[in-house]
Formats: C-alpha cells, structure tokens, sequence
C-alpha cells in the first residue's frame, strides 16, 4: 500500500556526488515529508485532491522546498485508524520524516495525532480540524491549513441568519461529524430548525427525507452530505424539483470533487468554504491555472488545502534556512511565511487559521467544466470557536 | 403527518423495494439453484452502472447505453463464471466467500484504476425526464415511476420463466437434483452458466436502472448486497416469489420507519432523545424484522420445497 513518490529532481546525481566524495556539505541535508491520506475506498477521491495540491507545491518548488532536496512519502491510511497508527510509526521512525502532512478524516486524525506530537514531529494538517485538537489538545507542533471543523457549518448558519430564513430543516448523516455539523450550523443561526433529520450513514436514497421535507415547506434546507451521500442527495433534490422551490445550504457537499458527477443539477446550490476557484489574488490563479494543466480536473477546497500545506513548509523552511533547528522552524511555521491562496491567512493561538469564509455557489465555467464560485463574504478574519481552551505548553 | 404524505412515502416504499427485488431476483436464483454464495453479487450491481455510463459516454444515447451494457454485463457475468466461479461449485461455502469477496475487492479497485474515484453520473433519458406534481412542492420523477414499471415487468418474465417454460422447469429440477438431470442427458454445467449469466445480468440491469437516481461510485454495490442478503433471507432461499415479497416488505418497512420513527419517538420521549432514538431505530428495523422472521420461520416466509 505503500508508494514512494520520489520528488528528487537531482536524487541521482546527488548519490554520485556522494560517492566521489565531492558533495558540497550544504546539499547533505534533505527533507523527508511523511503524507498521509485517505486514497482507497470510496472517500479516496478527497484525499486524491489533498495529495495532488501538495505534490503540485513540491513540483512548483523544483522538488526543493524551502530550497531543500524534498523526499514526499505519500502513504494511503484506507481510513482505518489503527492501520494508520501503524503506518504513521513506520514513517517516523524507519523513515525518520521531518514532517508530517495530510490527513483527511478526523477519525484518523483522532488517531495519528498523539503519535505525531508526542515525538516531536512537526505535523501539517491540510484538512481534518476536530474539536479537541484546537481546543484542549492543541499542541506547538501541530498546524492547520485547512479549518476546526465546526466553520463551514457555522457560516452556513450565519448565512441563513443574514438571509431571513426562519424556518429550516437540517439533514445530516447520523454518526459525530453529523451531529457536529448540525452543532455548528446552529451556533450563529437565529431562526427556527423545525425538523433535525438524521440518516443512516451510507444512505443512498432521500426520497422519504425530500418528501419530509417538501411537506414541511422550510425557506430553506441545510444539509452536510459528504461523498457519495451527496452526489445521490443533490441528484434527487434536483429530480423531485425541490432545487428551485427550497434554497439548498450545504457543506462539503457540493464541490469540485462531486461535481464533476451531478453537473448541472449542483448548479446554484450554495456551500460554505475558505477557499473558491475564482478568490482573486494572484497565488490562487496561478495555483489553479497550474493543478488543471498538470492533472486535467479542477481542484477543490482539499486540494487548495494541500497546496497551501506545502507552500507553508517551502515558505518556512526556507525563513528558518533548514530544518535542523525544530525551534526556529517551528516560530518560522507559526509566522506562515507564505502567499496563502485564499488570500488572508495568519495563525490563531491554536495554530489554526485566522481566514475568510465564503458563501460559494456551483456554476458551470464557460468551457463546460463545473467549479465553486465566490457569491459573498460571511465571515471576514475569523479564528474558531475552540481557540480559547488551547493553552499551549 | 398527512395523508397524502403517507402516500408519497408508500410510493418511495415501492420504489426502493422494487429496486432491491431486481438485485435480489439474480443473487436468490445464483444461492437457491446452484447452492452458491456469490458476495460478488454486488460488484456486478456497480458493473452494471459502470458500462452503462461507459455506453452512454460512447454513444450518447440512453438506450443504445442500456442495450449495450445488459450484454456487456451478461458478457462480464459469463467470464467471471468461466474464470472463477466454476471452480468453486463444488467446494464449500467458506471457499466461495472467500473467493467471491476477492472479487468484490479486486473489481471495486479496477473500476478505481479505469474510470477513477470519483462518482460519476448517467443523466435521466428525455423521454422520462418529466415528473409529477404530487404534493404543494414536491415532483415525483417519472423515471422512478419507469423504476416501478420494469420491476414489475420482471418480475412477471421471471415468474413465467421458471415455471412456465422448459428451461424453467430444468433449473427447478436442477435445483432439487442435479446428479438425476445430468443422469437424463441435460448438460447441467451449462445450464448453470445460463443461471448464472442471467443473474448477472439482473444484476447489472439494476445497476443500470439506479445510475440515474444514484451516484456511481466504486463499492456502490457493497451497502446494497448486504440488504439483498437480507430480501432473500427472509423471502426464503432460492424462491423468486419469496423475493419480490420479501424486497417489497423491507421497502417499505425502511422507507416509512425512516420518514416516521422520529416522529413517533417523540410522542414518547423529549425531543433531543427523540432524535437520537429515531434514527437509531429506523436503521435497525430491518433487521429486527430479519431476526423476527428466522425466529418464527427459519427457512424464510416462502420456502422452496427441495428433495
């Protein structure tokens, strides 16, 4: 399951220098990236996009972050997370990885994330963002480029709040990150949620859910249907003609990773993000225009959150000029020496970030492909709701 | 709660119950006549859906998509039979689980490597696009009401098929007996092919008449075989009838627990624990169901009498 993902340019060239003995001492040192990510199963698709953004970073970075030989070792966690603790090992102590990057469910998360800390490595984490993490749990070496995972929802709820919506329905998987969401959604919503709808997880048809909620007639619906949840729920929302009857608020439902299967019938549904194909700042159209011209699909949030991991190391790495110095390169890291491409970025108390957060609507681009685009601002610098229980030691 | 609320979920009752009998129609056929446990079952489901996306990007037609991809699906039905399946007839079930869930494995990761993770989606054909306007602002899309029709028309076909024709009679025979209808002169190696090439087919035919109302992704068949397990084990091994029963009572008993458990819950307990309890015992009524029925009858609701 493993594969080594080799980003030495000059690997070659640099074991015959060593061999005669005439390598300058400055290219001795090398950076080990340990990246784990869900890349098998159904959800694999995410952890594909977090793993092409942050292979795009290293390839732009001429296989040298921070002007560093960079090795990434890419490793799949099947998101099972005993397996991950395994593998996590392998890569810190047979591997001896400098960095940690990745991670795309919070259950493996929740797993990996002692292990890591707890030697000392220095852990990026492009997306997962559980609660305990960035609260309580919160640690020197650990930090995020994605969000806590409360956020999306939060602006999702605020939006409904700005939008006059007094009556919602909520629908989400009934397993934590479900319940998180619907947690999350009402924090800065004001109005009423008159049915909480919890399917199984794995469900693949709403039809008794849309009935439900076509009879309560709510001004609007807020749902969090990750995967393939999604794709069947926007499907048919879209087929029982609910999609221009109940404005549809989602989360983690309708990006680029879906989209490329339910096409026109995601078209106008909303999702709250940090990050959107069309933020105008100069990094994000260069990242964009890149990522579809390597790999031929357009990225998402994850990817953009992969990206932004390892520009964060580049840029780092090289303010702290090598990672022989954890402490240097740990002040480097917090300072994030980088152009995010979602344009605001600095770290909170719990190193997680301070950013924007977005409503964003799915649109079809002139060419026929299907991206997130921004409509307005919900939330403008904002850090999460879990920073002020972070003391860090 | 509305009548005509009860109504529209009655249907949805239907529709997925309809859905399950066409998976469950081959897996019943394959377990009950030729006593083998095919876990593979499923894949063949999400096969199905797979070369019909595959057909319809070529072609660019609906039809000619679902055309083209029953035979592909009867194609990759006959191949697997011929490569995997028919050495294990003759060994234990152990051997055939083993064998047939590499197959799952090794199929949900090729579909992977050839048409990528991510799902992907058949559009509805134009002539069943439409829908109908059953409540204030809900429309019942008329390909679900396609869905219900062609079940129901298998379902007939199949009826008439087993035990109205010769072939129908030679798999009951089969079935019962295999070594006395080999003894007559009926090549039974190649009858089960047939068997098995048509659930295949049923299989992949489901998948088919899925892809539109649902996503097409690698594992889409896993959920689904473990509910079809659950059709045939309660409408009783090897018995068509059993099935469509059977696949009809778990559509329905799912459906209408998932849109009223909630709501029943919460006459008896504070709201919060109501939507804990609710969905909670939406996802297990099936299976109280399936226990209920083991119970009171071990061999299923309608037993196929066997020698």
């Amino acid at each position: 399951m493993k594969r080594i993902l080799s980003a030495l340019t000059l690997g070659a060239g640099l074991g015959a220098a060593v061999l005669t003995g005439t390598a300058a001492p400055a290219a001795a040192e090398s950076l080990k990236v340990g990246f784990l990510a869900t890349l098998s199963g159904p959800p694999a698709v995410l952890g594909q996009h977090m793993r092409d953004g942050f292979l795009l970073a290293v390839k732009q970075a001429n296989g040298r972050l921070g002007g560093i030989e960079t090795e990434v070792i890419v490793v799949d966690d099947e998101l099972k997370p005993d397996g991950a603790i395994t593998k996590v090992q392998g890569l810190l102590e047979r591997d001896k990885v400098d960095i940690m990057a990745g991670v795309v469910f919070s259950n493996v998360m929740m797993a990996v994330y002692k292990p890591i800390i707890q030697s000392e490595t220095i852990f990026i984490g492009a997306n997962a963002g559980p609660s305990p993490i960035a609260g309580r749990g919160c640690s020197p070496y650990f930090f995020s480029t994605s969000y806590q995972n409360d956020q999306n929802h939060e602006v999702m709820g605020r939006y409904a709040s700005q939008k006059g919506y007094d009556k919602v329905v909520v629908m989400a998987p009934n397993y934590q990150a479900g319940k998180d969401a619907v947690a999350g959604f009402k924090r800065h919503y004001s109005g009423t949620v008159a049915q909480e709808i919890y399917t199984k997880l794995g469900q693949l048809d709403f039809s008794a859910e849309l009935a439900r909620i076509a009879d309560e007639q709510p001004d609007a619906l807020f749902t969090f249907m990750p995967g393939g949840m999604g794709v069947n729920l926007v499907k048919q929302y879209s087929q029982a003609g609910l999609k221009d009857v109940i404005p549809f608020l989602s989360t983690f439902t309708v990006d680029e990773t879906t989209l490329p299967a339910t096409k026109d019938m995601a078209v106008g549904l909303y999702s709250g993000a940090e990050w959107a194909s069309d933020i105008d700042n100069e990094a994000n159209a260069r990242f964009v225009r890149a990522f579809e011209a390597e790999y031929g699909y357009p990225p998402s949030l994850y990817a953009a959150q992969g990206y932004d991991a390892a520009r964060l190391i580049d840029g780092a790495v090289s303010m702290a000029g090598g990672v022989q110095d954890k402490k240097s390169l740990l002040s480097a890291l917090a300072a994030a020496p980088f152009e995010s491409v979602r344009g605001d970025f600095r770290f909170n108390n719990n190193q997680f970030p301070i950013q924007d957060f977005y409503l964003v609507e799915a649109v079809k681009r002139a060419e026929g492909k299907y991206v997130t685009q921004l409509v307005e601002k919900v939330f403008d610098d904002v850090g999460d709701a879990y920073s002020g229980s972070c003391h860090m030691k | 709660m509305s009548v005509t609320l009860l109504a529209v979920q009655t249907l949805n009752g239907l529709q997925l119950g309809i859905l399950l009998f066409l998976i469950a129609a081959g897996l019943t056929l394959v377990f009950g006549v030729m006593d083998f446990i095919n876990l593979a079952h499923g894949v063949q489901y999400m096969l199905g859906a797979y070369l019909a996306v595959a057909c319809y990007q070529l072609t660019g037609s609906f039809w000619l998509a679902v055309i083209l991809a029953l035979a592909a699906a009867l194609i990759c039905g006959l191949l697997l039979e011929f490569l995997v399946f028919r050495h294990l007839y003759n060994r234990d079930h152990l051997d055939q689980v083993l064998a047939t869930f590499g197959v799952i494995l090794f199929l949900n990761e090729a579909v992977k490597v050839l048409w990528g993770g991510a799902p992907l989606s058949l559009p509805v054909p134009e002539l069943l696009d439409g829908s109908i306007q059953l409540m204030a602002n809900f429309a019942y899309p008329v390909f679900r009401i396609a869905l219900i029709v062609t079940g129901l028309a298998v379902a007939v076909l199949l009826y008439v098929l087993v035990t109205k024709t010769r072939i129908g009679m030679l798999v009951r025979a089969g079935a019962t007996n295999p070594d006395m209808v080999a003894a007559l002169g009926i090549n039974i190696r190649r009858l089960f092919m047939l068997v098995f090439g048509f659930g295949a087919m049923l299989a992949g035919f489901a998948g088919i008449m899925a892809a539109p109302i649902l996503s097409v992704e690698p594992g889409m068949g896993d959920n689904l075989l473990i509910l079809a397990f659950v059709v045939i084990v309660i409408g009783g091994i090897g018995s068509i009838r059993g099935a469509f029963l059977a696949a009809l009572i778990i559509g329905l008993v799912d459906t209408l627990g998932r849109s009223f458990a909630t709501d029943i819950a919460r006459v008896l307990l504070p709201p919060a624990a109501a939507n804990d309890v609710g969905p909670a015992i939406a996802s297990m009524l099936i299976y109280i169901l399936m226990a209920g029925v083991l119970f009171f009858r071990p061999s299923g609701l309608f037993p196929v009498r066997s020698a």
